[in-house]
């Protein structure tokens, strides 16, 4: 008895050692939720006087010195995040469809599914460059459609993931159930698989808004920026992230301070799409 | 009651079979058909999602032509970077990627897997999910929050407080000092790789997590029962049980460091030069695309800067790929374990 008592110097080592490792992993748990704490705190701290002006959502981006809010970018990603959610999600969900419902482990969903996961972390600036050569270098200008189609392209590995995902944990006694009540099989796919995994694929499309609203690198060569109040979609078109981006590299400190109401905007409404899909996903699972 | 079973139902369900029995043909013919218009039209899409990357890799090489018809494969070991002589090399910005993305996993992996740790090991089960959904948080932040929060909070203070402390001390240690010399500027590589190393943390934190959550309690239990301390069991067996996962984790990680764009953009200080010193500005692929793609002028400028994208995306993808395929390994192998 006495070997494994408190006396043991060995053991005491052993068990010096692990007080050690766990204070350390709690220290490594302080360390990543300081930083979230500081960058959240310094939004608001920066941002939070400009989100309560309400010049901040009716007047358009100013020139430097001159007074201004942020409408038109506003508009402008509100527009295009639409357009790439709308774009995307079809493709995205019917591609996960056939992952889960037709393919399962087919060479094409294998494929298909191991390919998915690299676009999904794929640098959102290639998938700028892509878009740059395919459509804007053949149209001859930036536009706003450019910009939803690469938004588009952002959504689509996100979407396929959780569809598929969402969809494989349907239980296949609901899929013999229709089946074996005369149900063809497309109709089984939209009527009871999709049913049942309604809330999934809604948190997977809500994460794919939450992801390419704060997107900045691929518009940089898609939409560019437009200085005026515009919704045509053919033409260049102004948009949160890359007018935070111009306005924060400035140096007139008026435009930073756009740049930082812009910043806490964005980051709040991502962070609270997040959280509802996260409830949502709770409430699905 | 009588023995024969007649009643008003019987008749209903008879009748509908009768009405029924009329029409199956056609009904059947179009169910069908239909059916075999959804199967396909999935299959269209799931070939497009397939094709895409492939797309990129074409219309990339494509838009690269002249600099790879110029330069080759030289390009990638060139150190010039000249717009004005129209001289182009990718030594810069490849070592700066891989530069920042290294000091970001030399701080990202230990971090995480501390607080896998904690999460799977030591938090009480009421304070799990709130820590992990904060600790996920942290990815849904976008990074050009980050960019900006690094240049206007994070800089100044490290300019002033860590840098000189860091030449102080690990300056003066030989060969090791020439990674620390230099005047303390704030931005520079060691920056991008500090805030880049904040940005991965919960994406291998997640991976790390739920490898975790594989191993078999059976297997940690009879290491607690063995008389083994928490940390014992989880550096002894369940480290090497998921070793393969967090491997794959890390890769995922590094995937995402390499590709960051704008974080790196705000704080790695656009100089085309190389520099030993990772307290000076150097740059990065995605942050040189992201400063001068739409300014370039000429054709070689553009096709170079096009062909920068490309390497860019050649090395995630391998690194993604790994990771994915080891991530798949593991899962097959608990599939034939349990």
């Amino acid at each position: 008895m006495s070997d494994i008592s408190a006396d043991n110097p060995l053991y005491r080592v052993r068990k010096r050692r692990n007080v050690l490792m766990l204070a350390v992993s709690a220290v490594a748990l302080s360390f990543g939720l300081f930083w979230l704490v500081w960058i959240l705190a310094t939004l608001l701290y920066e941002g939070g006087t400009a989100l309560l002006r309400i010049s901040l959502y009716y007047q358009m981006t100013p020139p430097p010195g001159a007074d201004g809010g942020l409408a038109n970018a506003i508009a402008g990603s509100l527009l295009m995040v639409g357009a790439g959610t709308l774009i995307g999600t079809p493709i995205g969900i019917l591609a996960g469809t056939y992952l889960a419902e037709y393919g399962r482990s087919n060479w094409l969903a294998t494929g298909t599914r191991f390919l998915n996961d690299v676009l999904l972390s794929a640098p959102s600036i290639v998938i700028g460059l892509f878009v740059y050569s395919v459509y804007v270098a053949q149209v001859g200008h930036f536009s706003g459609w450019a910009g939803s189609i690469a938004l588009g392209l952002l959504v689509v590995p996100v979407v396929v993931r959780t569809t598929d995902d969402m969809l494989k944990l349907v239980p296949d006694s609901l899929r013999e159930a229709a089946a074996a009540l005369g149900c063809p099989q497309w109709k089984m796919v939209v009527m009871v698989t999709y049913r049942a995994a309604r809330a999934g694929i809604l948190t997977g499309i809500l994460l794919a808004v939450a992801r390419i609203s704060g997107e900045t690198a691929p518009l940089l060569f898609t939409s560019l920026n437009n200085q005026f109040w515009s919704l045509d979609m053919n033409r260049p078109m102004a948009n949160l992230p890359v007018v935070i981006f111009q306005f924060a590299m400035s140096p007139y400190e008026d435009w930073q301070r756009l740049a930082w109401g812009g910043a806490a905007l964005i980051t709040l409404a991502v962070l609270a799409l997040n959280i509802v899909a996260r409830v949502l996903f709770r409430k699905a699972a | 009651m009588s023995a024969v079973p007649v009643s008003g139902a019987d008749y209903g369900i008879a009748m509908t079979v009768q009405r029924n029995g009329a029409t199956p043909p056609r009904r059947a013919a179009s169910g069908r058909w239909k059916d075999a218009a959804f199967a396909w039209l999935t299959r269209l899409f799931a070939l497009m999602v397939f094709s895409i990357l492939a797309a990129i890799l074409f219309s990339l090489v494509m838009g690269s032509t002249q600099s790879l018809d110029k330069y080759g494969i030289s390009f990638i070991w060139r150190d010039d970077w000249n717009p004005v002589r129209e001289d182009f090399g990718a030594l810069v910005p490849i070592y700066g990627t891989l530069m920042t993305s290294l000091i970001a996993m030399l701080i990202g992996v230990p971090v995480s897997f501390g607080i896998a740790l904690f999460l799977t090991e030591l938090s009480p089960l009421w304070l799990k999910r709130p820590l992990g959904t904060a600790i996920e948080l942290l990815a849904g932040i976008p990074s050009i929050i980050y960019g900006m929060w690094g240049l206007f909070v994070f800089v100044p203070l490290f300019q002033s407080h860590i840098q000189p402390l860091l030449i102080k001390t690990l300056g003066n240690v030989p060969v090791l000092g020439l990674l620390f010399e230099g005047p303390p500027l704030g931005i520079g590589m060691l920056t991008a790789g500090v805030i880049l190393s904040i940005m991965v943390i919960p994406f291998i934190t997640a991976v790390m997590r739920d490898v975790f959550e594989l191993v078999p309690p059976l297997l940690r239990e009879s290491a607690y029962a063995l008389g083994g301390t928490t940390w014992e069991v989880v550096w002894r067996v369940v480290l090497p049980y998921t070793r393969i996962g967090v491997i794959g984790g890390i890769m995922l990680g590094l995937g995402r460091a390499l590709g960051e764009t704008m974080a790196v953009t705000f704080v790695i200080g656009n100089a085309h030069r190389l520099s030993a010193s990772l307290m000076q500005p150097g740059n990065s692929i995605a942050s040189a695309l992201a400063n001068e793609f739409t300014e370039a002028v000429g054709d070689l400028y553009f096709s170079s800067l096009i062909e920068l994208g490309l390497i860019l995306f050649v090395i995630t993808s391998i690194v993604l790929g790994l990771s994915k395929l080891l991530l798949m390994r593991l899962s097959r192998q608990e599939g034939t374990r349990t």
